[in-house]
């Protein structure tokens, strides 16, 4: 009799825990529902052609992001241009050269690190290396820079993984018959290997689109009215226009802030978008 | 004639072959030079600060007013404001992270973990500046009307945002942790009669603590590195309180301010972000590789 009591207890416990673990679960996902709920609320009203294509203004209701949108458009490529290839390029020198000794657990180590550094003290490293002690002053060549090197342990990690995934059958074909451990990597490996690699790039870039913090430190400016057209000119990117504009006070700003995160939110879904249906894909025409 | 045509082919190849290997050691190389880079130049601006303000004063100094008359340069109050966002953001993202994870690797349906794991990594990805918007239009507004004595800067909004952006972290760190338990101690567990609840409690949540407490642990560094969230809604005025409804300044918020003005380079006001900064890197850097011992220390091996 005691024993039937307990064992019921028992059984209602386990089901009270797994209902309670599923509410806190979908009380997560219902969070980002109140997110763009009130971020729609608050911005969609601004959201028209006008925003996209006006400078920023004293005068909260001319204000738009062409400047910050250009800026954003231009720190995405030159980060691109710099980071993309020296992280593959990284990451094929620790994956398919080193040999596993001190040097390459210490290159490991370092960059895992480097992942959990706050970005804030790349815009520390990006202010006295590149504004200040190779004088390249506030410009989008320092954001890019500064950005790259946040990005890069993300990069370096992905296309690892990405890198490693691919079975040694490949190489031993390439090896035997008679290609050099460049042709195999060049030809073989990395072809296999760059639907995972761009997914972790898609991933980065998104990143450094959001990351304001570096850009902050390096001198980005708030108020920029005009498109830069040069590495060297000064900028504005989205989130340092919507940073701005949230911390004003008055009401008609936070609208506009809100109506550059819907556009800051949009691009970023895009690009995540594009980087899980990759990974969906290469999961499913996988050869091996 | 052709023997010295392939052998001098051949050189080419081994030349570009060691071309190729010098180069893509390089591009590994810069991850190095980065983290050194980092460390000269916090050391080297760090040490010209402590010139003029002695390590202690720094380190154990109560009060923080390095722009203001009188100056003085007691780091405390920030190191105070930024565990009191670190102290409130685990209050929100270490239970709802456990639980989540809980759910997603123990009892959620494939059909479920397809829908909350993507949800989770948006999430992960929206901008921390967005999370500073959300904070000082919705969730401090929401707060006041439970305290109507809330600054408009404060401690609890700021650690709720940031509890919410760590929390994807926590969530599929811990159901990586999770799964990664071998399906064979659930089915003894099961096959002794045991119930769902005491399956994941007594039997996986233990085998899997070292994943799940370095995930904490990695968490509140990430807490302590988030500066714009914290920047928008915690405040400018470093104070050592444990009050969240009081409005507080934390490291990186004060980074942020200064970098924002237009103190000269070279004064002391200045290179206090590089002191500032310098803590900071030792504290996340500590707690990142206690999270790596964590790891490695606890790891319960299987198979």
């Amino acid at each position: 009799m005691r024993a039937g009591r307990h064992l019921r207890l028992r059984r209602r416990l386990s089901r009270a825990f797994r209902l309670v673990c599923a509410a806190t679960t979908w009380l997560g996902c219902g969070l980002l529902a109140v997110l763009l709920f009130h971020l729609v609320r608050d911005g969609f009203g601004r959201m028209n052609w006008e925003f996209l294509t006006s400078y920023p203004s004293r005068f909260a209701a001319k204000a738009g992001v062409k400047s910050a949108l250009w800026g954003s458009v231009w720190l995405m490529g030159l980060t691109a241009a710099f980071s993309i290839p020296v992280g593959v390029a990284a990451a094929i020198y620790l994956e398919e050269y080193a040999r596993r000794g001190r040097l390459s657990t210490l290159i490991h180590i370092n960059i895992a690190n480097l992942a959990g550094v706050p970005s804030i003290v790349f815009g520390i490293l990006g202010l006295a290396v590149f504004v200040r002690f190779l004088a390249f002053d506030r410009s989008l060549l320092s954001g890019s820079l500064t950005m790259s090197l946040v990005i890069l342990p993300v990069i370096i990690i992905a296309a690892r993984e990405a890198l490693r995934a691919v079975p040694d059958s490949i190489r031993q074909a390439a090896y035997a018959l008679g290609a050099t451990r460049w042709q195999t990597v060049r030809h073989h490996v990395l072809p296999a290997a760059a639907p995972g690699i761009l997914t972790g790039v898609i991933l980065a870039m998104s990143r450094a689109l959001g990351e304001t913090a570096p850009l902050i430190m390096i001198g980005a400016l708030t108020y920029v009215a005009f498109v830069p057209e040069h590495p060297l000119d000064p900028f504005s990117t989205l989130p340092i226009q919507v940073f701005n504009w949230a911390s004003r006070p008055q009401q008609a700003f936070h609208e506009a802030a809100a109506a550059g995160i819907l556009v800051l939110l949009a691009v970023l879904l895009l690009m995540n978008s594009a980087a899980v249906l990759l990974r969906h894909r290469t999961q499913r025409y996988r050869r091996w | 004639m052709s023997a010295p045509k392939s052998l001098s082919r051949k050189l080419t190849r081994s030349a570009r072959e060691e071309a190729v290997r010098g180069v893509l050691f390089i591009c590994a190389l810069i991850s190095v030079a980065t983290t050194v880079g980092i460390l000269v130049v916090l050391a080297r601006e760090a040490a010209a600060f402590f010139e003029h303000v002695p390590v202690a004063d720094f380190l154990f100094g109560t009060r923080w007013a390095p722009l203001l008359e009188p100056r003085s340069f007691g780091v405390l109050p920030l190191v105070c404001g930024t565990f009191l966002v670190v102290a409130g953001s685990s209050l929100i993202a270490i239970p709802i992270g456990v639980l989540s994870g809980m759910y997603l690797s123990e009892f959620a349906s494939d059909r479920v973990r397809g829908i909350v794991k993507p949800v989770l990594e948006i999430l992960a990805g929206i901008p921390t500046v967005v999370y500073g918007y959300f904070a000082l239009t919705f969730v401090t507004p929401q707060l006041a009307r439970v305290f109507p004595d809330i600054h408009i800067f404060n401690a609890a909004s700021a650690s709720i945002v940031v509890g919410i952006m760590v929390l994807p972290m926590v969530a599929s760190l811990c159901d990586d942790a999770l799964r990664a338990v071998p399906e064979s101690l659930r089915h003894a567990a099961y096959a002794v009669g045991a119930t769902p609840f005491e399956v994941s409690m007594r039997v996986v949540f233990p085998a899997a603590l070292s994943g799940v407490l370095a995930s904490f642990v990695l968490a509140m560094s990430r807490a302590i590195g988030e500066t714009m969230a914290v920047t928008l809604a915690a405040g400018v005025t470093p104070k050592l309180t444990a009050n969240p409804l009081e409005s507080i300044q934390t490291m990186t918020a004060y980074i942020v301010q200064v970098s924002l003005g237009d103190t000269p380079a070279g004064t002391v006001e200045y290179q206090t972000i590089f002191a500032v900064g310098a803590l900071l890197f030792a504290i996340t850097l500590s707690l990142n590789l206690l999270a790596h011992r964590i790891l490695r220390r606890f790891r319960e091996a299987y198979e």
